[in-house]
C-alpha cells in the first residue's frame, strides 16, 4: 500500500474518533450542568478544554453556550466537531478508490449534512439533536467499514488511528480527574460527587457497562480499574491498546518486513503496563506518573508508525 | 438552406427534426433513415415516453452513484457534475470504421516519426518540409529531449484524435491530442450502461467490443518498459483529487490493477524512481502520466509545480523509467504544426493522407492573416496551445467586441493563433425534451502505440447538447453518447 494512502486512512479514522469524543464531552457536560454540582461552571468547562488538549483558538470566556457552539459548529476552529468531520471526509476523498463506496457514501452524506447552513438543517438546528446525530453517523460509518472493507492492511491502519486516538483521549481524561478521585479511593461517592463520577463514566460511554460489573456503587478505585484495565470494554485503555497492538502486528506481518524493534518494544511495553498490573499497585504509587507514562508511550507509538511506514527517509528505506 | 421535412417525420417524437445541408448521421438527404440506423430508430420511437424517462433517470443515477463526474474550473472550487449523457447511440458501419482506422494508424505512425526526427537529426526541417521556426517557436518544444532515446522510439503512447464528418460524409481530422488526452473512461462506462439498458437491441446489432481497452493499454505500457525490466511495475501518475479528470485516473488505475500515485508518492534516488509504500520503497518502471509536461518535474520544468517529482527527468534521461506519453509530444499537436501534417505523412510514409485535415490559415503568413482578420465573422480562430474549447472564437456566433479583441491578439502574437472555416459538421439524433432532435457530434477514437498501433473500434462521441451549438467539450456544455461500430 502507498504510504500516502496509509496516512489518509489513519487520519480519516483519528478525526472521526476525535469528533465522536468531542461530541460526547460536550453533551455530557451540558447535561451535568443542569444539576448543582461540586464543580463550578468555570472549572467544568476549563476541564473540558483541558480534556480536548486545550485546543488553539478556543478560550473560556464565561459563556458556556458560546463555547459549546464554537466547539460544535465553527469550521475555523480545528478542534471543532465540524472541522474534524471536514478533515475526515477530505482524507477519505484523497483515497476514494481505496475505501468501499458504501464507506464513501456514508461519510460524504454526513459531511454534506454537517456543512449545510443551519437554517436548512431543519429540525436538527438544536444542539441536543445535532450532537447525538453525529455520534450515530460515526457509529454507522464504523459499522459500514467493518462489514464492507477487506480487513487487510488498509483496514488495520483505520484501526490504528481509531484506537490510538481513543487511548490518548481516555488517558488524558483520567489524568484530569485523578487528583480529585484519589482523595478517598475506596469510599462510595454520594450526592454531587456521585454526579461528577457518573459524568466521567458517561464521557467514555462506560456507565452502563460499569454498573454491570460493579453495580451502581461508584468508588474511585473501581472506576479507575474499569476505565484503565478492563479487557472487554471497548473504551477502556487496555482494550484500546490491545486493538492497537493487534493492528500493528498485522501490518508488520503483511508488509513482509522484519519486525521493527523499537515499535515492538514500545507498543509491547504499553500493552504490558495495562495487562499485568493491579489497580492497587497504581494507587499505591503515583497514578499521575503512571498515566503520564502511558500518554508518552502512545505518542511515541504514533511517531514510530510514521517513521517506519509513512514518512521514512529515503536513506533509511534504501538501507532496509 | 433548404429544410427538408419528409413525411416519415410525422411521428410526434420527430416533429422538431430538421434536415438541411449538414450531414445527418441517422437520415439520408431524402429523409429516409439510413439502413444501419433503422432498428435503433424504431426501438426508440416505440419506447413509451415514460419508459424512456425512466431509463434516463436510472442511467443518471447510476452515473451519480459511481461518481462518474468531472470538475468544472471557474465555477467555484472544483464543482462536481455528472457528465451529460445521451441514450441514443451513434452508429458507424464497419466499412466506415475500417477507413478511419487505416487513416489513424497512418497519421499516428507519421506523427511519431516526426517527433523522433525533430528530436534527433531534424531531417524534415533540413529539407524544408516543415519550417524550422514553427517547430522551435512552439511552447511545447522541449530542447531537453534532443538526442534522447525512448523505448521502441515510441513518443505518443496514447492519442485521442478528434474527427468530424463534413457535409459530403467524409471524416476529417480536427485535431490530434498527443499530450494527455482524456475521456476514455466515459467511452467505457457509457458502453456498460448501454448494454445494461438496451440488452436486446445491443445483441441484435452486432457491435464490435471495446471493453478490452484497459487490457490493451496495460500491455502497451508493459511493452515500453526499460530494457531488462521483465516484470515491470507500472503506475498511473495523477495530479490529484482536484484535477478535472480524477475520476478517470482512479477508474483506469483500478481497471488495470496498477497503483494510482501522486507526485509526492514518488522519490528519485540515483536516477531510479521509487514509490513510497508501507513496505518500503518499491521501484517504478513505467509511468502512465496524466500530468502535463510543465508540471512533471520542478527541477527540469516549472519550478513552482507541486504536482511533479523532482529529478524525474534525469531518471528518464538515464533510461531507468519510461514515461507515456514522452515529454515534448505537444509540438506535434500544435495547431500551427497541424497544418503541415499532410506534408509530414507524405514525407515519412510516401503516401497520400487517408484522412484529410481541415483547411487551416496560418497567422504567421501575412496574406493569410490579412484574409482572416478581414473575415473573422465567418471563421473559427483558435489559440495554438489551448484545448478543451478554451481560447477560441467562433466567428458566426461572436460579438463585434469579441472579434475586435481577437483581431488585436492576433496582430500582437500571430504565431499563437490559427483560423479555420466554420465547419458544417455532422449531426446525430439525440433525445431532447421535444423528442428526437439532431445535434452536432464529433468522434474521438483512442489510439494506443506500444509494440504496434492498436485502436478499439469506435471512441467517444461528443455531442453539443444545446441546439445549434458547435462546441462539444464537456467543459462547455457538451455531452457524450455511446458509439457503435458494426460488424458489417
Amino acid at each position: 500500500m502507498l504510504s500516502r494512502v496509509a496516512d489518509s486512512l489513519y487520519w480519516m479514522s483519528r478525526y472521526l474518533e476525535r469528533a465522536e469524543h468531542t461530541v460526547r464531552m460536550l453533551d455530557v457536560n451540558m447535561v451535568l450542568m443542569l444539576d448543582k454540582s461540586s464543580t463550578s461552571t468555570e472549572g467544568r468547562w476549563k476541564r473540558v478544554l483541558a480534556a480536548l488538549g486545550n485546543p488553539e483558538g478556543v478560550r473560556w470566556e464565561n459563556d458556556y453556550d458560546q463555547l459549546v457552539h464554537t466547539l460544535t459548529f465553527d469550521a475555523d476552529v480545528p478542534a471543532s466537531v465540524t472541522a474534524c468531520l471536514i478533515e475526515a471526509r477530505e482524507n477519505a476523498r484523497q483515497v476514494r478508490d481505496e475505501i468501499s463506496s458504501e464507506q464513501w457514501q456514508q461519510l460524504n452524506r454526513m459531511y454534506h449534512w454537517v456543512i449545510q447552513p443551519r437554517s436548512e438543517r431543519g429540525l436538527n438546528t438544536r444542539l441536543n439533536d445535532f450532537l447525538p446525530a453525529v455520534i450515530d453517523g460515526v457509529h454507522l460509518f464504523q459499522g459500514v467499514t467493518d462489514t464492507t472493507m477487506s480487513h487487510g492492511e488498509e483496514w488495520q491502519f483505520i484501526q490504528m488511528g481509531r484506537y490510538l486516538e481513543r487511548a490518548e483521549a481516555t488517558a488524558n481524561l483520567l489524568d484530569l480527574y485523578q487528583p480529585e478521585i484519589l482523595h478517598t479511593p475506596e469510599v462510595a461517592a454520594e450526592g454531587r460527587q456521585y454526579q461528577e463520577w457518573v459524568g466521567l463514566l458517561r464521557c467514555c460511554t462506560a456507565f452502563e457497562a460499569y454498573c454491570k460489573v460493579y453495580t451502581a456503587d461508584l468508588t474511585a478505585d473501581q472506576i479507575l480499574e474499569f476505565l484503565l484495565l478492563n479487557p472487554q470494554f471497548p473504551h477502556s485503555l487496555r482494550y484500546s491498546v490491545d486493538c492497537l497492538r493487534q493492528a500493528l502486528v498485522a501490518v508488520q506481518q503483511s508488509s513482509g518486513r522484519a519486525p521493527v524493534d523499537e515499535l515492538t518494544k514500545i507498543s509491547g511495553r504499553l500493552q504490558a503496563s495495562l495487562s499485568f498490573v493491579e489497580v492497587s499497585d497504581i494507587l499505591a504509587q503515583d497514578p499521575g506518573a503512571y498515566l503520564g507514562n502511558i500518554l508518552q508511550q502512545c505518542r511515541q507509538t504514533h511517531e514510530l508508525i510514521y517513521r517506519f511506514y509513512i514518512q521514512y527517509s529515503v536513506e533509511a528505506a534504501l538501507a532496509m | 438552406m433548404p429544410i427538408a421535412r419528409p413525411s416519415t417525420f410525422a411521428n410526434p417524437l420527430l416533429k422538431d427534426y430538421v434536415l438541411d445541408n449538414t450531414y445527418d448521421e441517422m437520415f439520408s438527404d431524402d429523409g429516409l433513415v439510413r439502413p444501419h440506423y433503422a432498428q435503433v430508430l424504431e426501438t426508440f420511437l416505440n419506447l413509451p415516453p415514460e419508459e424512456l424517462a425512466r431509463q434516463k433517470r436510472s442511467v443518471d443515477l447510476s452515473f451519480m452513484t459511481q461518481g462518474i463526474t468531472f470538475n468544472v474550473y471557474g465555477h467555484g472550487e472544483g464543482e462536481e457534475k455528472i457528465f451529460p449523457y445521451d441514450l441514443l447511440p451513434r452508429v458507424i458501419t464497419g466499412a466506415e470504421w475500417q477507413h478511419i482506422e487505416k487513416g489513424l494508424i497512418q497519421r499516428i505512425t507519421a506523427l511519431n516519426l516526426f517527433l523522433h526526427d525533430v528530436y534527433n537529426e531534424g531531417k524534415i526541417l533540413n529539407d524544408g518540409k516543415v519550417p524550422r521556426e514553427i517547430v522551435y517557436s512552439c511552447r511545447q518544444f522541449r530542447r531537453e529531449m534532443r538526442g534522447l532515446q525512448v523505448p521502441r522510439n515510441v513518443y505518443i503512447t496514447v492519442t485521442g484524435t478528434d474527427l468530424l464528418r463534413l457535409s459530403n460524409g467524409e471524416f476529417v481530422v480536427l485535431e490530434d491530442n498527443l499530450r494527455v488526452p482524456s475521456g476514455v473512461s466515459y467511452m467505457l462506462t457509457s458502453r456498460r450502461v448501454m448494454k445494461r439498458t438496451f440488452p436486446q437491441l445491443f445483441r441484435d446489432y452486432g457491435v464490435q467490443p471495446i471493453e478490452h481497452y484497459t487490457q490493451l493499454l496495460l500491455s502497451t505500457l508493459r511493452s515500453l518498459a526499460p530494457e531488462g525490466r521483465h516484470d515491470p511495475s507500472i503506475v498511473l501518475l495523477t495530479p490529484g483529487v482536484y484535477n478535472s479528470a480524477y475520476f478517470e485516473h482512479t477508474y483506469l488505475a483500478r481497471q488495470m490493477g496498477i497503483e494510482l500515485v501522486e507526485g509526492r508518492d514518488l522519490v528519485i534516488h540515483d536516477n531510479v524512481v521509487y514509490m513510497r509504500t508501507t513496505a518500503g520503497l518499491k521501484r517504478v518502471d513505467v509511468i502512465y502520466r496524466r500530468v502535463d509536461d510543465d508540471f512533471i518535474d520542478p527541477l527540469a520544468f516549472r519550478s513552482d509545480s507541486i504536482l511533479g517529482v523532482a529529478g524525474l527527468f534525469n531518471a528518464y534521461r538515464a533510461g531507468n523509467v519510461t514515461l507515456a506519453n514522452a515529454f515534448g509530444t505537444g509540438i506535434a499537436d500544435d495547431k500551427a504544426v497541424y497544418a503541415y501534417v499532410p506534408a509530414i505523412i507524405r514525407y515519412y510514409l510516401g503516401e497520400e493522407p487517408v484522412l484529410n485535415n481541415v483547411e487551416t490559415y496560418l497567422m504567421t503568413d501575412p496574406k493569410q492573416r490579412q484574409y482572416v482578420t478581414g473575415n473573422l465573422d465567418k471563421l473559427v480562430v483558435k489559440a495554438v496551445g489551448e484545448s478543451g474549447g478554451y481560447g477560441m472564437l467562433i466567428g458566426p456566433q461572436s460579438s463585434a467586441e469579441q472579434r475586435e479583441d481577437f483581431k488585436r491578439a492576433i496582430e500582437a502574437n500571430p504565431r499563437n493563433y490559427i483560423a479555420q472555416p466554420t465547419l458544417d459538421f455532422s449531426r446525430a439524433g439525440c433525445l431532447t425534451e421535444n423528442g428526437i432532435e439532431p445535434r452536432h457530434v464529433d468522434l474521438r477514437p483512442y489510439i494506443l502505440y506500444g509494440d504496434k498501433v492498436r485502436i478499439v473500434p469506435g471512441g467517444l462521441t461528443r455531442v453539443a447538447l444545446r441546439r445549434g451549438s458547435l462546441v462539444v467539450n464537456s467543459s462547455q456544455g457538451g455531452g457524450s453518447k455511446d458509439t457503435w461500430v458494426l460488424n458489417d
